[in-house]
């Protein structure tokens, strides 16, 4: 029943993603900057959906903490590798779009340098997980370390914009222009990529619960 | 009141119990020896017991209080598998700094009584880098009873000892024992250590087999305990 | 027996067993004299350039032999099952924590010490660094405790585990990217003569504002990583 759900969301996810696609791919070209601007009906969405897998995985490993319960930790993990697939996403539009724009592959701009600290943080993460053999100290040590890498994401963000700032202002909340239906189509496409994001959750959730019952049968086998 | 109440604890690895349902009390006086195969979840209760690590389920009581609790674990002596003290510092500078961590009134003096007690005082100041293994594991020994545990836990203590470091500590634990405090120790010698148990608790497979006092055919047969309540 | 004396016994413990061995402060500071070496290939001592990245060069130097010392910490620990005995010892987990980050700290900060006039004279700036010693320590005392603090939590939190001396700056380095370049750019600008105000306070605000809250973080989880 809950597996049929989670293919059931994932077909609804694709069919808005395409819909959107193909809506977003007959809208005019930017005036300025050509079609390389639709980008950002991907590049925006991704980095708000990576945002949101920073704040589950931070509540998530702290209910671990609380409860000692592995759905909790299968969470974390779950929600950190999809918000780090999502922020990689992001990472590589950007820079598409900064290869046409700016004329350069990458620029060391406030928000694509804080996107990477970003990433190489939960990334961390994962690495330190894969090192630790015991899955209640790997649970715990993860959930720490995932409370630590969330209090540092506002540091880093603000730290680094103070450093520069060459990224161009948000075109929603600094007033930019963006006309009424193209935002109508930028929410379609946010809750089409966040649909997806929350299917891929669902989907390594899953996995992680079998991964979990293998690894105590096998330990039950070796005690035998 | 109890010395030691483990009452239903459960340890997870995963979704894998490692401990099931463990309930064993143990009254001040008594010494209760944890046996069990390897695996069966011996030094896992005991690091329990310790509070080195926290129960999955269930609750420990030591003497009535927690055992993360900093005047419960005044109370308590551990010996596990490593010897616990610095190779880097002197047989005194080890006890010294225990002492002080456990809040003696006198560090120095605890020190220096317990360095004689366990036949140390000659080398009070050699490095325990450059110690011999017996002296080493006497010196673990004077650290766990430096502070005048009520509680003494060892894990595997007479394992990898000399014979005169196993005839120092069964002299200090039945000298402890007289004096009403209270062993939890996990065993394969089991010669050594049921000289010493009032009660044994027999493990498999992280459960209680067996648990009961110490009779005198356990003792004449080590075997017993492991035929009669054991794993087929 | 209060927790500032537990604080200064677990201190005094670990400095001595340091100055024993004197294993981790000779590799962190022979390290950093290598990578000194190495700058001067990298970048020519004698442009106007490489002061104003020195700022840059004499923190990579700092971290990177840091984690040497900071790798020790808790290993140190190790042999002999020492931290058993810690842990069953009545003292909390933060005073545990904090004797062990201000050991570290007197260890990276003296390993510092020894390597900044070795920095100034292959670097050619002498003169600069003098004229605003004062500053420059300020900034090298609350950047190293961050590098610190960040470093001791992660190596309790790393001392079990596989490739630890791996994983060590690989966890650290991300989380101390704000601490580091505030850091960098302090140093840089105040080498290149400018004084501790404006921009650079805001650095320096936000320095000490890291230290704080990682410091507060680690106290309150410091418990859970050694006991679960």
């Amino acid at each position: 029943m809950r597996d049929k759900i989670i293919y059931l969301l994932g077909v609804v996810a694709l069919v808005i993603l395409v819909w959107n696609i193909n809506t977003i791919a007959q809208l005019p070209e930017e005036t300025r900057q050509g079609v390389v601007f639709k980008i950002i009906f991907f590049h925006v969405p991704m980095a708000i959906s990576a945002m949101t897998a920073s704040a589950v995985a931070l509540v998530a490993s702290v209910l671990f903490l609380i409860t000692k319960n592995f759905k909790y930790d299968a969470l974390a993990v779950s929600v950190t590798e999809v918000g780090l697939a999502l922020l990689a996403g992001n990472l590589v539009t950007g820079s598409i779009w900064g290869r046409q724009i700016w004329g350069i592959w990458w620029a060391w701009d406030a928000r694509l340098t804080s996107a990477l600290v970003c990433w190489l943080l939960y990334a961390g993460y994962l690495m330190l997980r894969r090192a630790i053999e015991e899955p209640t100290q790997r649970a715990t040590f993860a959930a720490v370390f995932s409370i630590f890498a969330f209090i540092d994401v506002p540091i880093v963000i603000f730290s680094i914009k103070w450093w520069r700032t060459q990224h161009p202002q948000p075109v929603f909340w600094g007033g930019g222009s963006f006309p009424p239906d193209w935002t109508t189509h930028f929410m379609w496409n946010m809750l089409a990529i966040a649909l997806v994001g929350t299917v891929m959750v669902a989907v390594r959730l899953r996995q992680e619960e079998c991964q979990r019952e293998i690894d105590s049968l096998r330990r039950m086998a070796h005690a035998i | 009141m109890s010395a030691v109440v483990i009452d239903g604890v459960w340890k997870f690895y995963g979704d894998f119990p490692a401990l099931r349902d463990i309930q064993l009390a143990a009254d001040p006086g008594a010494c209760l020896a944890l046996i069990g195969r390897n695996g069966a979840g011996k030094t896992t209760l005991l690091r329990i017991v310790a509070g080195f690590s926290r129960p999955g389920r269930g609750k420990i009581k030591i003497f009535g209080t927690e055992p993360r609790e900093a005047e419960t674990r005044r109370k308590m002596g551990f010996i596990g598998h490593g010897i616990s003290v610095y190779d880097e510092l002197s047989a005194f500078e080890n006890l010294k700094l225990f002492g002080k961590l456990y809040g003696l009134s006198d560090p120095r003096k605890s020190a220096l009584e317990w360095l004689e007690r366990t036949g140390l005082e000659r080398v009070r100041d050699g490095l325990v880098r450059e110690f011999s293994r017996g002296m080493r594991q006497r010196l673990a020994v004077a650290r766990a009873f430096l502070h005048e545990p009520s509680l003494l836990l060892l894990d595997e203590p007479f394992t990898a000892l000399d014979d005169r470091a196993i005839a120092v500590l069964q002299r200090l634990l039945r000298e402890a024992l007289a004096a009403g405090k209270t062993i939890v120790m996990s065993t394969h010698q089991l010669r050594e250590a049921l000289e010493l148990a009032s009660h044994v608790a027999l493990l498999n497979r992280g459960h209680v087999a067996f648990h009961g006092p110490c009779t005198p055919e356990m003792v004449a047969d080590p075997g017993y305990v492991y035929a009669r309540y054991g794993e087929s | 027996m209060n927790f500032f004396r537990q604080v200064f016994v677990i201190a005094v413990k670990d400095l001595r067993a340091e100055i024993r061995t004197k294993e981790a402060i000779n590799a962190s500071f022979a390290f950093a004299l290598v990578i000194l070496l190495l700058f001067s290939f990298a970048f020519d001592p004698e442009a106007e350039t490489t002061r104003e990245i020195s700022g840059g060069l004499l923190w990579i130097v700092f971290a990177f032999a840091g984690t040497l010392v900071l790798n020790r910490s808790f290993a140190r620990e190790l042999p002999n099952d020492c931290l058993d005995a810690l842990v069953a010892a009545p003292i909390s987990g933060a005073a545990l924590y904090l004797g062990k980050a201000i050991a570290n700290y007197v260890l990276v900060l003296a390993m510092e010490l020894v390597s900044l006039p070795v920095f100034s004279i292959f670097n050619n700036v002498t003169r600069p660094v003098g004229q605003q010693i004062w500053p420059i320590l300020l900034v090298m005392a609350l950047g190293t405790w961050g590098l610190t603090v960040i470093g001791t939590i992660f190596s309790a939190l790393t001392v079990n585990i596989r490739l630890r001396e791996v994983m060590l700056p690989m966890l650290t380095y991300p989380i101390l990217v704000p601490a580091l370049m505030g850091a960098m750019l302090m140093t840089s600008s105040l080498v290149m003569g400018k004084p501790l105000a404006g921009d650079n306070l805001t650095w320096l605000k936000m320095l000490i504002g890291f230290d704080l809250i990682y410091t507060a973080a680690s106290l309150a989880l410091v418990e859970i990583v050694l006991v679960g």
